[in-house]
């Protein structure tokens, strides 16, 4: 699992659901006008908050999926990042654009130094302490020593801004694009950086940490690092976030939020680029279902009370675990692959070629 | 003085089922050497068996030792036909399936008895055994339930010949199995207790935050925090360090942070413990042999 795991970060096969996701996204806010409907700024928020939670899910899938650290409180940082953003923008007068660079600055700082102690904690033991900084979130962010600046309770409004340079776009259609700006730069720096040597060392120390460190890899360095870059990247969803919904408040921090992180990176494929843009679609279609899901759920069984979107979670979680441990994307990796094995293997069988067969095992 | 002495006594109280929460995940621990994240959701259904079973007229004891029995049966299957054949699977797919677990157990209980929160009956009589206030026999009830359990824990591993095969299956699995120890069976035994354990951690909590689907969050995470001062292999430790951790919650809360940030001491002591002695006061401290 772990080769094609490696081969997944690059691998341009799945790339083309990747590219037909970005073309979507880039003539979504267009369609407006082609097809008026009275529900379509709810269709591009929708595309807008897929985008979101598809860079916070790629900042834990790079954590976890290609470092092998677990995290299970990655709310965490997303609320930093959101919390940051919006206290720059209410009490400093800040623009929303300039609040993007600190909040990568901070939480790559704050994910750093949560990396020191991580270093001493393994697999089991950094999931439990994770686990509990997820459960603290929201008190802390409710605590009266910094109240004044996060709202408490009851949180903090944000404006939504203009599109500059007077151009004829809404609002709306301005905050999509530059979340697709961000989501585009963001997926590329990390494509960029796993396809590389910092990428293959990041692997190596998930595959195998003390072969890694014997090979001359700083894996210290590189495991506190990963957890800074991890952090940035779920904080500046965050950060977007909190700028596109114009609202941020503690109890959206909790517990349910870090397991929907968790959700999106094993329903898209641990280990996978274009799987972080299937789960995040996924998170969002979830939420806006499980009502109607709810619903039908309720007359199946003749349920008394609403079913959570929870529950849908954690079903498929463990179905997941069973069926496709590597997610959508792997799931279809292996489907092609077997499927492409098959046919090679009748080639091979008519005509005998011995390379072709061993090329058709290497899977 | 009084104030300080009421909340010792309240720390012991929560101590006690931090301690009882704590023992669950020490016993899944020991036999499988996993750390159970749905352990507190487990909990938290068990009692909602028990408090349908008392709506439906059951008496309290009845209901308390049905519920012991179902919470035992569920963690036996849930080892069984959603762990086992998990066994040799990454560290991370296991902490997938707990945190599955964790939602469905908690999704479930909102879906059959719905969110709003409910009242749970205490088996102790009102009232408190000074009369200022200060401890009342419900408190007195928990803290002697927990001792009681280490108790009956402690002798059954000790005494029997089952405890004995548990423990040697948690020890040397490879060994035991040639010595004719099921051990797949030890580990679901294991889980059964750590169910049947948590349920009556859940039952005897109940009175006192009331019955609701998110009552075990804060309190698994102060039994992960006992567990670990304790050792998070060792039985007594983790009682230890329940009462431990409940005094020191109680105190550090009124005296120095303010109730608002209990829970962010628990993960406090959490790193702190990982950090500085992972070991727990009395843990073995683990080699890993390459």
């Amino acid at each position: 699992m772990a080769a094609s795991a490696t081969s997944w970060a690059t691998r341009r096969g799945i790339g083309w659901w990747a590219l037909a996701f970005w073309i979507f996204m880039l003539v979504l806010p267009l369609m407006g006008s082609a097809f008026p409907s009275e529900s379509f700024d709810y269709y591009m928020f929708m595309g807008q908050s897929m985008m979101v939670y598809a860079i916070a899910v790629l900042g834990l899938n790079l954590l976890t999926g290609f470092n092998g650290q677990i995290s299970l409180g990655h709310g965490a940082f997303f609320a930093l990042g959101a919390y940051t953003a919006a206290i720059l923008m209410i009490d400093f007068g800040w623009p929303y654009w300039a609040t993007i660079p600190v909040v990568a600055i901070v939480c790559f700082g704050a994910g750093f130094l949560f990396g020191f102690p991580a270093l001493k904690l393994e697999s089991h033991y950094l999931a439990l302490a994770t686990f509990t900084l997820a459960i603290a979130v929201p008190q802390l962010l409710k605590h009266k020593s910094i109240a004044g600046w996060t709202g408490g309770v009851s949180g903090l409004v944000l404006e939504k801004p203009d599109p500059p340079f007077g151009l004829p776009i809404s609002p709306d259609q301005f905050l999509f694009y530059f979340c697709l700006l961000m989501a585009m730069i963001l997926f590329w720096a990390a494509f960029n950086l796993l396809r590389g040597r910092s990428g293959r060392a990041m692997m190596a120390i998930r595959d195998h940490g003390m072969a890694a460190g014997t090979m001359g890899i700083d894996t210290s360095l590189y495991k506190t690092i990963t957890f800074g870059i991890s952090a940035l990247y779920t904080g500046i969803a965050g950060a977007l976030s909190a700028i596109t919904v114009a609202y941020v408040a503690p109890d959206s921090f909790a517990l349910p939020l870090s397991i929907a992180f968790l959700v999106g990176l094993v329903v898209g494929g641990i280990g996978s680029l274009p799987g972080c843009l299937i789960g995040g679609a996924f998170l969002v279609l979830v939420q806006n279902w499980s009502q109607s899901l709810s619903d039908v759920l309720k007359e199946t069984f003749s349920l008394q009370y609403d079913v959570p979107s929870w529950a849908i979670y954690g079903v498929l979680l463990l179905l997941l675990m069973y069926v496709m441990p590597t997610g959508i994307a792997g799931g279809v990796l292996r489907l092609r692959g077997a499927i492409a094995g098959r046919l090679r293997r009748v080639e091979t069988v008519r005509s005998k070629p011995l390379v072709l067969q061993s090329e058709g095992e290497k899977h | 003085m009084e104030l300080l002495l009421q909340q010792i006594a309240s720390g012991l109280t929560s101590g006690a089922i931090y301690a009882c929460v704590a023992l669950g995940l020490v016993m899944i621990y020991v036999s499988t050497d996993h750390i159970n994240f749905a352990q507190g959701e487990m909990a938290m259904f068990s009692t909602y068996i028990a408090w349908a079973l008392i709506q439906a007229g059951v008496s309290y004891w009845v209901a308390f030792g049905a519920t012991m029995v179902i919470a035992f049966a569920g963690g036996l299957l849930i080892q069984r036909f959603i762990l086992k054949p998990l066994e040799h699977a990454p560290v991370l797919a296991l902490v997938v399936c707990f945190i599955a677990l964790l939602s469905i157990f908690n999704s479930m209980a909102g879906v059959i008895w719905s969110f709003t929160v409910k009242q749970f009956p205490s088996p102790f009589p009102k009232g408190d055994l000074t009369g200022a206030g200060l401890v009342s026999y419900h408190q007195i009830g928990v803290v002697g339930v927990t001792v009681v359990m280490l108790g009956l824990l402690t002798c059954f591993f000790r005494f029997t010949t089952l405890g004995l095969a548990m423990r040697a299956a948690a020890q040397n699995a490879s060994s035991a199995r040639l010595m004719g120890v099921r051990v797949s069976w030890m580990l679901a035994l294991g889980w059964g207790m750590a169910a049947a354990i948590g349920a009556v951690a859940g039952m005897l909590v109940a009175p006192i935050v009331f019955l609701d689907p998110n009552m075990m969050t804060g309190i698994l995470t102060y039994g992960f925090a006992a567990a670990l001062v304790g050792g998070i292999g060792n039985p007594g430790g983790a009682v230890i360090g329940g009462f431990v951790v409940g005094v020191l919650e109680n105190l550090v809360g009124t005296y120095i942070i303010g109730n608002e940030l209990k829970l962010s001491f628990a993960l406090v002591i959490i790193v702190g413990v990982l950090l500085l002695k992972p070991a727990g006061l009395f843990g073995r401290v683990n080699v890993k042999r390459v």
